[in-house]
């Protein structure tokens, strides 16, 4: 009983307005044009940029390896379509600052022929560490939004003794639906990707966690998953940030992730349904990451629906096929509304971690004018970890920023559910990232004052050091001298 | 393509709460209780209530525009309006005008506007401009009218009504007549006389009292219609229940071990919740958030303190009502209350060191 009581524990979050109803309901549209251009970056995820194993001009198949994974932790990228490489240069990268980052633009020839590749044979039969392999050679990265690479965290879980695979389907952000819509067309295949996935990391048990506002994809999953004791589903309860990967294995499992620590220290290891689906995908058809299900949402979107669509095309194209009124876009936002990035324009492609493009009106981005904080503390209620938004907010604004520190702004996760509910419109999760790279960027400057410090030290000992040496050495010759010229006296008397 | 201009980090989107908002919902909880007390008292009470008012939102001006800052938005906020409106509703009805003109100076110049303006401020405005009118008025704030309601036999005509608030009480004569104690200032007077309760509440009507019939502060009579209007706000999500349940609690709690142990010289609870600002005070002031602890558990210590600190004011200290000081108090302890009750952090333990991780042995054996 009172283990059943500390299981089922969430604290804080919001229950925000869903608008998920314009687009759960339909299918998955399959039917996007191919793009004449395709912009693939090299960095979709974390970790360090892939490296290019093409050149301009050359003709690549669809899935092509078109950039190696750099290091420990890094993702290749893969030819979404066949056709032919007309550049690799820098191009704005889909971030708020668009920033430009190098790019592959690929000019598809419009056969959308795959490259030929035979298949491994039955997957269960491989080694665990080959199925990490595949993984990490299909570019899978987490598409819950994190885009982290997924064999890492599965080479992870074989090495850390996870007990339970957690399968994060819990779309908690409003507007998103096509992990939704993924659970109810392809539960089949994302049970397969669970059962890989499981293998791959050596894992007994796996549980999805589905939000109880999808009943149609918790029965789908439910059903796919009857032959399988060992993956359970269960239904969470409809509150955002539900997805946040420890809200869900405190919920799910009881156990609550220590700060600084990551879940494989409790046993337990999230992946995105997204995710097992590509891994399904990877090693069942060798079909590396190459396309997704993006959600195209909002208030300026005539025909808002779930598409598939190539890795590399641009939003702009997107938002023509779904008829977006560009007049009445506000803000276009990619992710879901509560921490997805505000993007400055149109022109950026879709990468792997696009679970979403929103194209929101004045209405709903709430535009009302910025007041005093009145201390309500609704966003005290609102923290699921337990911070105190105003005043790390108040510290943060008199630039008393390790004052902040102190009282938890390293444990913040930018969910957003503090600025949902402020009723004085205060971008709180701004300051703190404000805070956060502000932080980063002072502890920089102070690396490379030190390391300057040193450096100096170093060059003050070591030119002492030759002096000494110097003068040693004088010393030494005039001795010497002083030696010959005694011994040139003696043999001057001697003589 | 489409560009954008002013990008921010998310939440993208937003409830429809806004400050305006929740200003407006604690006016309009405000409003039956105020209503009422306006009828019962009669024209004097709406001059002062509409003086009250009109100088608090004055005042907000005059600051803001001295401070430099547009004042028409900060005023359509309606946080002057609702200071304004709170002083008035804990003034005497039939004070002078110049009581109402006052007390909103205090409440918003020192009360709010010396700190910096809406949420900056450290003592709650309308409890701190009736402690200072009590403090420096005693005569006019313990000058209680007689319920009078408006067009009754009794009642003041326009010009009569216009002469108390703008002359005083003096020129109605004989004075004695329409005025008199609150409930707890009668008993705090009888106490010092040595009666004894049973004899002092002989002709007490705890239902006149629950409908606010009776002497009191303009909006502060009617226990019903507050403690209606206060349900109302935390059924509206604008107040939690934390500071008005504790704080009631509290008093209930301490009066009635008090009245159980002797019931000659201490009050019932029902006399304690019926009476003066006690509920005001429960659902309408101490749930100020900007001057209230942020969390839960320091919003409940507040609220016992605030009952206790009333209990023992009423019951042994000079003053029949304690709810301003007791308001007051606890204010100046809200930043010690905020400063050591804290919500504990995920996966830190309250010390704010991190969690440690149970091993999968412990785990299985638990």
């Amino acid at each position: 009983m009172l283990k059943l009581f500390k299981k089922r524990r969430i604290r804080g979050g919001v229950h925000a307005e869903e608008h998920k109803a314009s687009t759960s309901g339909q299918p998955i549209a399959v039917d996007f044009p191919l793009p004449k251009k395709l912009y693939i970056p090299l960095q979709q995820h974390v970790g360090k940029a892939a490296e290019p194993v093409v050149r301009v001009g050359d003709r690549v198949l669809k899935g092509q390896l078109l950039a190696h994974s750099q290091g420990m932790i890094s993702a290749p990228v893969h030819a979404s379509s066949s056709g032919m490489i007309v550049d690799i240069n820098d191009y704005p990268a889909p971030h708020p600052s668009a920033l430009p980052i190098r790019t592959v633009v690929l000019e598809t020839d419009g056969e959308d022929k795959w490259l030929e590749q035979p298949l491994a044979g039955d997957p269960f039969q491989l080694d665990p560490e080959e199925i990490s392999l595949l993984v990490g050679a299909a570019g899978i990265v987490g598409l819950g939004g994190a885009a982290f690479p997924s064999a890492v965290k599965l080479n992870l879980g074989r090495k850390n003794k996870i007990h339970t695979l957690l399968i994060n389907g819990g779309e908690c952000e409003p507007y998103l639906t096509c992990d939704d819509r993924l659970m109810q067309e392809r539960a089949v295949e994302i049970i397969d990707g669970i059962r890989l996935m499981l293998h791959g990391m050596e894992t007994g048990q796996a549980i999805v966690g589905i939000e109880d506002n999808k009943p149609a994809a918790y029965q789908a999953m439910q059903d796919a998953s009857l032959p399988y004791p060992f993956i359970k589903v269960e239904q969470v309860p409809t509150r955002y940030p539900m997805g946040w990967d420890r809200q869900l294995i405190r919920y799910l499992t009881g156990n609550e992730v220590p700060a600084g620590g990551r879940s494989a220290d409790v046993g337990v290891i999230m992946h995105n349904v997204g995710t097992a689906y590509s891994v399904h995908k990877a090693i069942r058809l060798n079909q590396p990451l190459i396309n997704r299900v993006v959600t195209v949402a909002g208030g300026a979107v005539a025909l808002p629906m779930n598409i598939e669509v190539p890795i590399g095309t641009l939003i702009s194209e997107l938002f023509a096929f779904c008829g977006v009124d560009q007049d009445a876009t506000q803000r276009i936002v990619m992710g879901g509304p509560m921490m997805g990035d505000a993007l400055p324009h149109s022109n950026l492609p879709i990468v792997k971690a696009s679970s979403g493009i929103l194209a929101l009106t004045r209405k709903e981005i709430r535009s009302t004018a910025q007041q005093p904080c009145i201390r309500c503390a609704q966003c005290v209620s609102a923290c699921p970890a337990g911070l105190l938004p105003l005043d790390m907010a108040n510290r943060i604004r008199n630039n008393q920023l390790d004052a902040a520190v102190d009282i938890g702004l390293k444990d913040c996760i930018s969910c957003g559910s503090c600025s949902y509910v402020c009723p004085s419109n205060i971008p709180l999760v701004h300051y703190f990232k404000y805070a956060t790279g502000e932080l980063v960027a002072r502890q920089q400057a102070q690396h490379k004052s030190e390391q300057t410090k040193r450096l100096i030290d170093d060059r003050n000992a070591r030119i002492a050091r030759i002096k000494k040496q110097q003068e040693e050495e004088e010393e030494a010759r005039l001795a010497a001298k002083a030696e010959r010229e005694r011994l040139k006296n003696e043999q001057g008397t001697l003589a | 393509m489409i560009a954008t201009k002013k990008l921010s980090s998310g939440a993208h989107t937003g409830t429809n709460v806004t400050v305006q908002r929740i200003m407006w919902q604690v006016i309009l909880a405000i409003t039956p209780a105020t209503a009422l007390g306006l009828f019962y008292f009669g024209w004097p009470a709406v001059n002062l209530f509409i003086i009250t008012i009109l100088s608090a939102i004055l005042f907000e001006a005059f600051c803001l525009r001295l401070a430099g800052k547009v004042a028409i938005s900060a005023i359509l906020d309606g946080s002057a309006l609702l200071t304004g409106w709170l002083v008035a509703m804990t003034l005497p009805p039939w004070a002078p005008w110049w009581i109402g003109v006052a007390g909103s100076g205090v409440a918003i110049i020192l009360g709010k506007q010396v700190y910096g303006g809406l949420g900056q401020n450290l003592f709650n405005p309308a409890m701190l401009a009736r402690v200072a009118l009590l403090i420096s008025f005693p005569i006019e704030m313990t000058t209680w009218a007689n319920v009078a309601p408006i067009n009754s036999s009794h009642a003041p005509n326009f010009s009569e009504s216009w002469s108390i608030t703008f002359s005083g009480l003096d020129t109605m004569a004989p004075i004695d007549a329409i005025t008199g104690a609150t409930t707890l200032g009668f008993v705090k007077t009888e106490f010092s006389q040595k009666h004894l309760l049973p004899d002092i509440l002989a002709d007490y009507s705890l239902f006149f009292d629950f409908l606010g019939w009776t002497r009191g502060s303009l909006g502060e009579t009617s226990a019903l219609l507050l403690g209606l209007g206060g349900l109302w706000l935390i059924r509206q999500g604008v107040i939690k229940w934390h500071i008005p349940v504790s704080l009631l609690l509290t008093v209930t709690v301490l009066s009635g071990f008090f009245h159980l142990m002797d019931s000659h010289h201490y009050l019932t609870p029902l006399v304690h919740l019926n009476s003066g600002a006690l509920m005001c005070v429960a659902f309408f002031i101490a749930t100020d958030y900007v001057t209230s602890p942020n969390t839960p558990a320091g919003q409940l210590v507040f609220g016992m303190g605030c009952g206790l600190l009333i209990f023992v004011i009423r019951t042994w200290g000079a003053y029949p009502e304690g709810a301003g000081f007791a308001v007051l108090l606890m204010n100046a302890a809200t930043p010690l209350i905020d400063h050591y009750i804290k919500p504990r952090i995920y996966g830190r333990y309250r010390n704010g060191k991190p969690l440690e991780p149970k091993t999968v042995e412990q785990e299985r054996k638990s």
